[in-house]
């Protein structure tokens, strides 16, 4: 076959499947919006639900997820980075490395529901948390940890190691070079992983309602160990529990919600991110 | 306020694993000199020199046995902190490796690190690196621009002077000027001379001519051994060893 015909229906290929993924994101979207947009309203993002869900807003639910997110954050974040850290710079064993590899690509495949069940097992169950927001937050986080632990991982081998010797070479400890050099330089890296790692939080719906999502509560939960309310279960009991010509544009409302939330964070990360790209490009 | 060092090497060995790449070398260096070490590629050259500063401390594979004195101590003494012996002996690398930040940064992260808080002081020191570097008529206004902004040589001159600022007695320098055009490695050789009467200074070459240019005494490894170590003048122009004359003539290597 003559050699310009190949190399265009290759291009072509690629341009199709392109184009196939730029148009299912396109769809999702649309359709989110064309049938969300109308329920939006600052009612509905600030009132609980009312008449079995067909009327009202979803403030607890927002609030619930939010809630999650911030408990991640604050569990898992400082958790993930500083293991990848230490498994990059301060483990020298060569075969433990690898080890920590396995065990951490591993942890990523494991199904979400299977956190779940560890969650419910261990912190509802065991150390008897009871279903409640601080069962669900400690799940999420052995969720996302291995996701933060991988991205934080690859931005610091991503480091040139000429400047970790520039620093060692100046008479640096292994520590201030961390602190000053590796770490600041890793930060676009690692917040790229950060945020991943929240929208995943937010969005996960198995291992929650394992662990402690309500499908309706009258309050909104008042500590660490009340149940808790959160979009993914809400769109999920919604869409199965109700009859959708009454809680449609609820329904559509709350998947908007959620959406715009994930990428209202992903846009604040790459915002961080290019700032930071900026201050330290090498 | 600045000391200068001679340094001496008893029976060093380095293994990497199973490779031994550094076999029994014992020499002295002496103080206010400019000491080359040339061989061709794989003869333990860097290696050497990154064992005056213990750099070859990063490398999980490599042991390292033999003791080298500076000042009187052995720097491979246990009691020894490697922070300290860093700080006494800089090193510049083959790459120029500034640290993505300013200028400015660059040279203030070493005194910081090392105690210096207050502004004046490190103005006052990042002016004197860069004088002593010969680079500060060239970046003087633009101190806080990022290091990345110059030439590579500029960016190596920089490198010295990052060193400068933590006021060794010994810079290493590993193949400085192997990244560079001729003429920015013919500012870093004058650099060099004017540097060592204030320092002692170690510098790994491949390019003979540079050893011949700015070196008082010169040493020829091969395959991980010290073959001979002489003046300059001495081994260039008559060398007791065939493997040296070899190589200095370019008939190996």
């Amino acid at each position: 076959m003559n050699r310009k015909l190949k190399q265009n229906i290759y291009f072509g290929l690629f341009r199709i499947s392109g184009w196939m993924v730029v148009a299912a994101i396109a769809v999702l979207i649309g359709y989110l919006v064309f049938y969300g947009i109308g329920a939006i309203s600052w009612e509905f993002l600030t009132q609980a639900p009312r008449v079995g869900m067909s009327q009202g807003g979803i403030f607890p639910q927002i609030l619930g997820t939010i809630y999650l997110m911030v408990l991640v954050l604050i569990i898992s974040i400082p958790i993930g980075i500083l293991s990848a850290v230490y498994l990059v710079e301060y483990q020298k064993n060569r075969f433990m490395k690898g080890v920590w590899r396995v065990v951490v690509h591993n942890l990523a495949g494991v199904p979400s529901v299977v956190y779940g069940l560890l969650g419910l097992g261990l912190f509802v169950l065991l150390l008897d948390m009871g279903a409640s927001l601080i069962a669900a937050g400690l799940t999420l986080s052995i969720l996302v940890l291995p996701i933060i632990i991988a991205s934080t991982r690859e931005a610091l081998i991503a480091i040139p190691p000429s400047l970790r010797e520039a620093s060692m070479a100046l008479g640096a400890t292994k520590w201030q070079t961390v602190r000053h050099h590796i770490l600041p330089y890793a930060m676009p890296g690692i917040l790229t992983g950060v945020i991943l790692s929240l929208s995943r939080a937010a969005g996960e719906t198995a291992p929650i309602i394992l662990v402690g999502a309500a499908f309706y509560m009258p309050n909104l939960p008042d500590s660490l160990f009340s149940a808790f309310q959160a979009l993914p279960y809400h769109i999920y009991a919604l869409a199965t529990q109700t009859r959708i010509a009454l809680t449609g544009p609820n329904l559509f409302g709350s998947a908007l919600v959620l959406l715009m939330l994930v990428v209202g964070m992903n846009l604040v990360a790459i915002m961080l991110r290019n700032k930071y790209r900026k201050k330290y490009r090498w | 306020m600045i000391k200068v060092t001679d340094i001496t090497v008893n029976q060093l060995n380095v293994h990497f694993d199973k490779a031994h790449a550094l076999k029994d070398v014992s020499m002295k260096i002496g103080k206010n000199k400019i000491t080359a070490i040339i061989g061709p590629s794989g003869c333990g050259k860097s290696t050497f020199i990154r064992c005056i500063n213990r750099m070859n401390d990063l490398i999980p594979s490599a042991r390292v046995t033999g003791d080298v004195h500076v000042d009187g101590t052995n720097i491979y003494d246990p009691r020894v902190d490697v922070t300290d012996i860093r700080k006494k002996i800089g090193m510049v690398f083959q790459k120029p490796n500034p640290f993505p930040k300013t200028i400015f940064e660059n040279i203030a992260y070493a005194p910081r690190i090392h105690g210096t808080r207050r502004k004046e002081d490190l103005n006052r020191i990042v002016e004197r690196s860069l004088r002593r570097a010969a680079l500060w008529e060239e970046v003087k206004d633009r101190l806080n621009k990022s290091a990345y902004d110059l030439s590579g040589g500029q960016q190596q001159r920089l490198c010295i002077a990052r060193t400068l600022a933590i006021e060794p007695e010994i810079i290493l320098f590993d193949e400085p000027c192997s990244a560079l055009d001729p003429i920015a490695t013919a500012k870093i050789e004058d650099l060099l001379i004017d540097l060592k009467k204030d320092y002692t200074v170690v510098i790994v070459t491949h390019n003979m001519q540079q050893a011949a240019r700015v070196a008082d005494c010169t040493a020829f490894f091969y395959l991980g051994e010290l073959i001979e170590y002489g003046s300059t003048r001495d081994l260039f122009e008559k060398p007791e060893k065939d493997l040296t004359e070899q190589y200095i003539t370019g008939r190996m290597g």
